[in-house]
């Protein structure tokens, strides 16, 4: 299969960036500065991210349209306003997570945002569990470009007026250079920021403008250790079809008003762990020393017992030290418990701690 | 001081009486991006031609370190293992990673010399 490119692919080149395959796309792992400089620039400044790949599914329908996304998402979506976000999860009978996304509610619909390498899994599977009623558009002529760091409501509020008066987890519509803009204060790095849908023709022109206004672009790379500093779950790493949502120690996002009734697909086995509690859960890590822990490293007690595994591990810049999440049995969930990690062989000493690994900027409150 | 020596697992190496330093090439970190971890062989260790004496680690992945000729360990190099930086910044001088007493001189005959090695890594990279 041919290897997709977003309409930001020549820009990347022109700025130096070592390209990587992640989901089909041809993607910008770093750029000339290097990982930890552009993970530092977003963290004191402002980073620009290309998150085209990602799927951006528009739905659109009448009121039953919300009834019936009731019964897939453990969402109170009959009040959740028009212009606000949540995060959610795709799921199947079991609770397995299908994928990790963020729905909006919009005029007339909803925008979901979508893991690139599951959003045309997902769309079969809405399509499937909607039928034909509802008009559904997995957007391929729209970008999305994220801003994250202190500075970017600065920035982009100077081309685009009005984004600086949304609160987090909110979006609207902007007009901008002749076009609609869909913006929403949002972002997967701990720190305050935006998410812009352009059309593929215009993010070209709008991602300069950003960099003349003082961002810079950022890689993948740094977005993985932005967002595992901040204690956010990947799909593949922490997320996947063996694991829930409870598992995954996400259950703020799953409404209380759904867990009474249930009615959503895999409400039974979430409603069961919640009174139960799932015999393994994500955790923070923290080796000691400097040893970093990748991916599938076995994590063991001091009996020799192996009790889980790494899903995610690396170098914080910020946080200047090695990080990383995992899941563990339930009895050693508990911050401060001594766990090892075998690394080459040898068993290294590490504890569970409290995520995020750093502490998060979010604006929460701007009206 | 020898000639400097390349292997084509990308470190480099030279030879003082019978005591060689071994590290890694400018190349090899920047085909790793930034190092944030180094791991050394126990001084005292016997090492053979081609076999695993190390680690860096990159925010992106781990990567051995090989030894391009056979030798006991006689000495390492802290200071990148407290500063791995230290590798991206000064790879082919001060951030040296360990000291062989080398067995067998004519392994060093295997090595490329510097104009070689420019080109295979010229050539691999691409």
């Amino acid at each position: 299969m041919e290897i997709k490119k977003t309409s930001l692919n020549k820009l990347h080149q022109s700025n130096n960036a070592k390209f990587v395959e992640f989901a089909g796309y041809e993607m910008p792992i770093q750029y000339s500065k290097g990982i930890i400089e552009e993970h530092k620039f977003t963290r004191s400044n402002s980073g620009i991210f290309d998150v085209s790949h990602m799927g951006q599914l528009f739905i659109y329908g009448d009121e039953s349209l919300t009834e019936e996304l009731e019964k897939i998402f453990p969402l109170d979506l009959k009040n959740l306003k028009q212009n606000c976000s949540k995060y959610s999860f795709l799921m199947n009978e079991d609770a397995g997570i299908y994928d990790d996304l963020i729905i909006t509610k919009i005029e007339e619909g909803y925008l979901i945002i979508l893991n690139a390498a599951c959003k045309d899994k997902d769309f079969d599977i809405l399509s499937n569990l909607l039928g034909s009623k509802f008009k559904m558009n997995l957007d391929n002529n729209r970008s999305l470009i994220a801003i994250q760091g202190p500075k970017s409501v600065e920035i982009l509020n100077s081309i685009i007026n009005g984004v600086d008066q949304l609160n987090f987890m909110t979006g609207n519509w902007f007009d901008s250079d002749n076009q609609k803009l869909f913006v929403t204060r949002s972002g997967y790095t701990g720190e305050d920021g935006f998410e812009i849908s352009i059309s593929n023709d215009k993010a070209e022109k709008f991602v300069e403008d950003l960099i003349e206004k003082g961002a810079q672009l950022i890689g993948l790379g740094a977005r993985d250790t932005l967002r595992l500093e901040a204690g956010l779950c990947l799909y593949g790493h922490e997320l996947d079809i063996n694991k829930t949502p409870v598992e995954a120690n996400l259950r703020w996002a799953i409404s209380k008003s759904r867990l009474s009734n249930g009615g959503f697909i895999g409400s039974k086995k979430i409603m069961n762990q919640m009174q139960d509690g799932a015999s393994q859960i994500r955790v923070g890590i923290k080796p000691e020393g400097r040893l970093i822990a990748r991916e599938k490293t076995k994590i063991f007690n001091d009996t020799d017992k192996q009790i889980g595994e790494i899903t995610s591990g690396t170098f914080g810049p910020s946080v200047n030290g090695p990080i990383a999440m995992g899941y563990v049995d339930k009895e050693f969930s508990k911050v401060d418990t001594k766990i090892l990690l075998e690394v080459r062989g040898k068993k290294h000493p590490a504890s569970v701690c409290a995520l995020p690994f750093y502490k998060k900027n979010y604006v929460k409150g701007v009206n | 001081m020898s000639e400097v020596k390349f292997s084509k697992e990308h470190e480099w190496i030279t030879l003082e009486g019978d005591v060689a330093t071994v590290g890694i090439t400018k190349h090899a970190t920047e085909m790793l991006g930034d190092i944030v971890f180094a791991e050394l062989p126990e001084k005292g260790s016997n090492v053979e031609k081609d076999g695993t004496a190390g680690v860096v680690e990159s925010t992106k992945a781990a990567s051995d370190v090989y030894t391009p000729v056979s030798g006991e360990v006689v000495d390492t190099n802290q200071s990148i293992v407290d500063d791995p930086a230290k590798i991206n910044e000064d790879p082919e001088g001060g951030a040296w990673f360990f000291k062989l007493k080398i067995k067998d001189t004519s392994e060093l005959d295997t090595l490329m010399n510097k104009e070689e090695y420019d080109k295979f890594a010229k050539e691999t990279s691409s």
